[in-house]
């Protein structure tokens, strides 16, 4: 056990305080100590990892540690963080404090639904740090279940049909995986579950070709690959804000990164081989998101189609097989669930005051709460990849590595991708005009408030990342582009 | 006569004592002190549970007709635990007017049915096997038909022991097969004989249907709902864990032993045994709406996943199988407990009922979630791990495609399981079940089953001292 473990300790106290709880304000007190503790955790973790770094510790995962579970099948409690965990962590630790403010106003059975998201907390910092797989895999079906009562509970809309959705599927996904899990095991001949010590061992070449797309699919329906993202717009349409924040901030996240770190770090042979397939489903994803996302006029919908089409994306991205865009996929990760969790957020806080997310009943908002109207342009220009802000350097970053593929068809398909941005725009756009700009359309709206100090906070800090990430990428990139090292070389020397 | 084969015998004579008191304590109890019947046979259970909680050393007694394993010594210490949990539960119900005068029988019929299962966990022979079959039918079929005066709990009574008196003279016949083709019916013999001939696998059959239908094994599951809805409550909830996680290991160790060189017939059959009582447990358990038809559904799709564990014939197998009948057992007797407590305070018995129960009594529909997603093998929950270790065992063999249909069918399990999550936490009622305070013999069972859920699987104590004694082909 060492520090890394907090990430997971510290939600299950609060877990145990909540239940010590009376009031409301006991409970905002306890949830605010939780997020703001993990979010000082998360950026010590990366000054302590930029600082090992800098000292020159080149081992590929630091602050491993690791303690026998289950002796008889070799599992391990084992954590460890590179460079892509830590920006997951950061991201997570930002979107949780964010979540907690959004969530300052929940109207009933707050106890319950801080200990769920706490419990949901909990999944996604688990599987950011364990690098065994069956850790990893029991924390990622903890981050799935609490979904199911926090949208059904609290959610709007036809709730417990997308809760119901959302679970299943997701589900789905994770008994592939764990068919994929347990052959990788079996397969490999592992005296271990560790993932490193897997990838120094050899899976058959058979085996990889069916364990591959299992183990892509399970975790590219976290991802939203298509067909298998139906749950998505559904699920974040329904869910209460900041779980929605969550949600497609960091959990569609989860995703990508096993994808990542399990799928294709694992398996070299047969991603090259089978990444084929997968490039023309990502391909769909993010076209098809972008295209859904015009024609919506719930701005939930709207928001979670372009999810669709950003996390679709990130595996595009990953599958493109080399460094540049693999280190593209995980700025897009980062991104992605800055601006996703931004947009979700002040879609909260406008729904919260306008009662509608029909974007054809609204008009005219930036007149009666300009900071928010401000804000949501600037969300929806990192989303469309204005330089400056995230979306950008992430979306460059892909595409540039998309097309250093040399043969005809990635270099097609990285086109078709590239047409998303343009597709980006239209909706963006046009969601902006009809939502800040106009006449007003309802004079009840004259009314209106700005937003309060508790919704602000989280704007910014949001808004903050985001603009830090679009104008100093460089460390960050360097930060992510070393620990793809591994992966670039098991993919390499296949 | 050698007396001292009797000392292996340590955990039935011990059971043995406990039921004599409790029946003379019955017979000869004044009214004032037959109050104190329940916490007695609690207490007794507790003490016989204490002595026998050491895993003893293999041992053999009567000429191998009576052979202990460490292993089988786990087992019965489960299923002694499950009875006392049972017992815990049943209080309520047998305080009732119309039970109260028959309150001791109870006792004594279930911990005969135990005693049956002893000895058919430790048979060695298959005469004593057939003994141990017929005792843990013939006063099941008593306790099912308990409350006599309701008309549905006598008519499960009667289809219980209509079918299950068919099943055992099919396993019957089934045995004298095998004895007809090797000669002998002890268990330690019998493999030599066994050449995997038609009339071999025949006998194979008759007597996999005889332990199947114990099991509630698709096709031999017809009876299940019906008995399951019309039988008390707790009489349910001890056949759902108690009958089916003997009958499983005992099935178990029977393959195992005797029917060893068949290995690859077997394997076929329960291969097709365990789709058909996994999918078809599930899919009709999708449309229940009374509870207790609904768990009986549910628990015929969990006997397919215990199989899983026999399937693969390995140690592990063992080892997951005996895991998986523990939590198995707390889970469902978390949500028994649940279902009794409710059913006797307001007399609602459907998924409807179940409508807003969170908003009258959270503590209830905290356990009945934490006991549903442990089914559904869900983390942090016991339910996630000791399905995952079943699947391992399992898939190591390289039945991948089995395992992957099982999985499939967790999806649809999870479904009806949140039926009733969203029923408790998420639906509106407008009559509720009325808030209520359980007694404390509930409520100590229901936090040793919630504790055992949540602990079980995050300490690896349990699963790794178990594996210490398994044992595979």
């Amino acid at each position: 056990m060492n520090f890394l473990s907090l990430f997971v300790l510290i939600p299950l106290l609060t877990i145990g305080g909540l239940f010590c709880t009376r009031n409301l304000k006991q409970i905002r007190w306890v949830v605010t100590i939780n997020a703001s503790l993990l979010l000082i955790l998360a950026v010590g973790l990366v000054f302590a990892f930029l600082g090992e770094r800098a000292a020159g510790n080149t081992a590929e995962m630091l602050y491993t540690a690791g303690m026998v579970w289950y002796a008889p099948l070799n599992i391990h409690y084992a954590v460890g963080v590179d460079g892509i965990s830590v920006a997951m962590l950061l991201l997570s630790a930002i979107i949780v404090l964010t979540g907690t403010f959004v969530s300052w106003k929940m109207e009933f059975l707050q106890k319950e639904y801080f200990l769920w998201f706490s419990l949901l907390t909990v999944g996604v910092f688990g599987f950011f740090i364990a690098i065994d797989l069956f850790t990893m895999f029991m924390f990622y079906e903890v981050a799935l279940i609490p979904m199911y009562l926090l949208i059904g509970v609290w959610g709007s809309g036809k709730k417990e049909y997308s809760a119901m959705k959302l679970t299943l599927m997701l589900m789905g996904g994770s008994a592939l995986l764990l068919v994929g899990i347990l052959g990788i095991y079996y397969q490999s001949g592992a005296t271990t579950m560790n993932l490193l010590d897997l990838a120094q061992l050899h899976i058959p070449g058979f085996a990889q070709r069916w364990l591959f797309p299992l183990v892509f699919v399970g975790f590219g329906i976290l991802g939203a690959l298509f067909p298998f993202h139906t749950w998505s717009p559904d699920g974040h349409a329904s869910a209460p804000t900041a779980v929605s924040m969550l949600h497609a901030g960091v959990l569609m996240k989860l995703g990508g990164y096993g994808c990542l770190r399990v799928a294709i770090y694992l398996m070299p042979e047969a991603a090259h081989d089978l990444s084929w397939i997968f490039i023309i489903l990502t391909g769909v994803s993010v076209v098809y998101g972008a295209y859904s996302a015009i024609v919506q006029t719930d701005l939930k919908y709207i928001n979670a189609y372009s999810s669709v089409s950003h996390c679709g994306l990130v595996l595009f991205a990953i599958l493109m097989l080399n460094r540049t865009a693999m280190t593209g996929a995980v700025l897009q990760m980062l991104s992605h669930g800055l601006m996703t969790a931004l947009f979700f957020a002040l879609i909260g806080m406008i729904y919260g005051r306008t009662h509608t997310r029909d974007i054809r009943e609204m008009g005219g908002l930036m007149k009666v709460m300009p900071f928010l109207g401000v804000c949501w342009v600037i969300a929806g220009l990192a989303s469309l990849g204005l330089p400056g802000l995230s979306g950008f350097v992430a979306e460059m970053t892909v595409f540039i590595g998309a097309f250093a593929n040399p043969d005809t068809f990635h270099r097609v398909f990285t086109i078709v991708a590239c047409t998303s941005i343009v597709i980006t725009a239209v909706y963006i756009l046009r969601v902006v005009g009809k939502l800040l700009y106009g006449p007003i359309t309802n004079s009840h709206y004259l009314q209106l408030t700005d937003a309060v100090w508790y919704e602000r906070t989280a704007v910014v800090v949001l808004i903050a990342c985001i603009a830090g990430i679009g104008l100093a990428p460089l460390w960050l990139s360097d930060v992510i582009q070393n620990s793809l090292l591994p992966i670039v070389g098991q993919l390499a020397g296949r | 006569m050698d007396y001292s084969n009797f000392i292996n015998l340590k955990e039935e004579l011990s059971l043995i004592a406990v039921v004599l008191i409790l029946l003379l304590y019955d017979i000869f109890g004044s009214k004032r002190s037959l109050k104190y019947f329940q916490p007695a046979a609690c207490l007794l259970m507790v003490a016989h549970i204490v002595v026998n909680i050491m895993p003893e050393t293999a041992a053999s007694a009567f000429g191998g007709m009576y052979v202990d394993t460490a292993m089988g010594g786990i087992v019965k210490t489960i299923l002694s635990i499950g009875t006392l949990l049972v017992f815990m539960q049943a209080n309520n119900w047998l305080k009732s007017e119309q039970t109260i005068i028959r309150r001791g029988e109870f006792y004594i019929l279930t911990l005969s049915t135990l005693l049956g299962m002893y000895f058919m966990i430790s048979a060695g022979h298959f005469l004593l096997f057939f003994i141990g079959l017929e005792t843990v039918s013939i006063p099941m079929a008593c306790m099912v038909a308990f409350d006599k005066y309701k008309h549905i709990s006598a008519e499960a009574g009667a289809k219980y022991i209509l079918s299950a008196v068919f099943a055992s003279a099919l396993a019957l016949f089934g045995i004298s097969l095998i004895y007809g083709t090797a000669g002998t019916m002890y268990f330690a013999d019998i493999p030599a004989h066994i050449t995997g001939s038609p009339l071999q696998l025949t006998a194979f059959i008759f007597f996999l249907v005889g332990l199947g239908f114990k099991l509630s094994l698709v096709p031999f599951h017809q009876w299940t709902p019906d008995v399951y809805e019309g039988a008390p409550t707790s009489v349910t909830a001890y056949l759902s864990v108690i009958s089916k996680g003997s009958a499983a290991f005992v099935l178990m160790t029977i393959l195992y032993k005797v029917f060893t060189p068949m290995l690859a017939q077997w394997q076929a059959v329960l291969y097709g045994l365990i789709i058909a009582t996994i999918t078809v447990g599930n899919l009709f358990a999708l449309r229940q709406t009374n509870i207790k038809r609904f768990f009986a559904y549910s628990s015929i799709s969990q006997a397919g996943y215990i199989m899983l564990g026999v399937i693969g014939g390995t140690a592990a197998g063992m080892t997951g199988l005996v895991y998986y009948v523990l939590v198995y057992m707390l889970s469902n007797l978390a949500a028994f407990g649940v279902i009794s407590i409710v059913e006797h305070r307001s007399g609602k018995t459907t998924i409807e009922d179940y409508n807003g129960l969170y908003a009258t009594n959270p503590r209830l529909s905290f356990v009945m979630m934490i006991a549903l997603f442990s089914l559904a093998g869900i983390p942090p929950f016991a339910g996630f791990f000791s399905k995952f270790f079943i699947f391992a065992a399992a898939a190591e063999q390289g039945f991948y495609i089995l395992v992957f249909i099982a999985l499939l069918n967790t999806i649809i399990s999870l479904y009806y399981y949140l039926r009733v999550i969203c029923a408790m936490f998420i639906n509106k009622n407008d009559a509720p079940v009325a808030a209520f305070r359980s007694d404390n013999y509930t409520r100590l069972s229901l936090l040793a089953c919630s504790a055992g859920v949540m602990l079980l699987g995050i300490l690896s104590i349990v699963y790794t001292k178990i594996n210490l004694f398994g044992f595979g082909i």
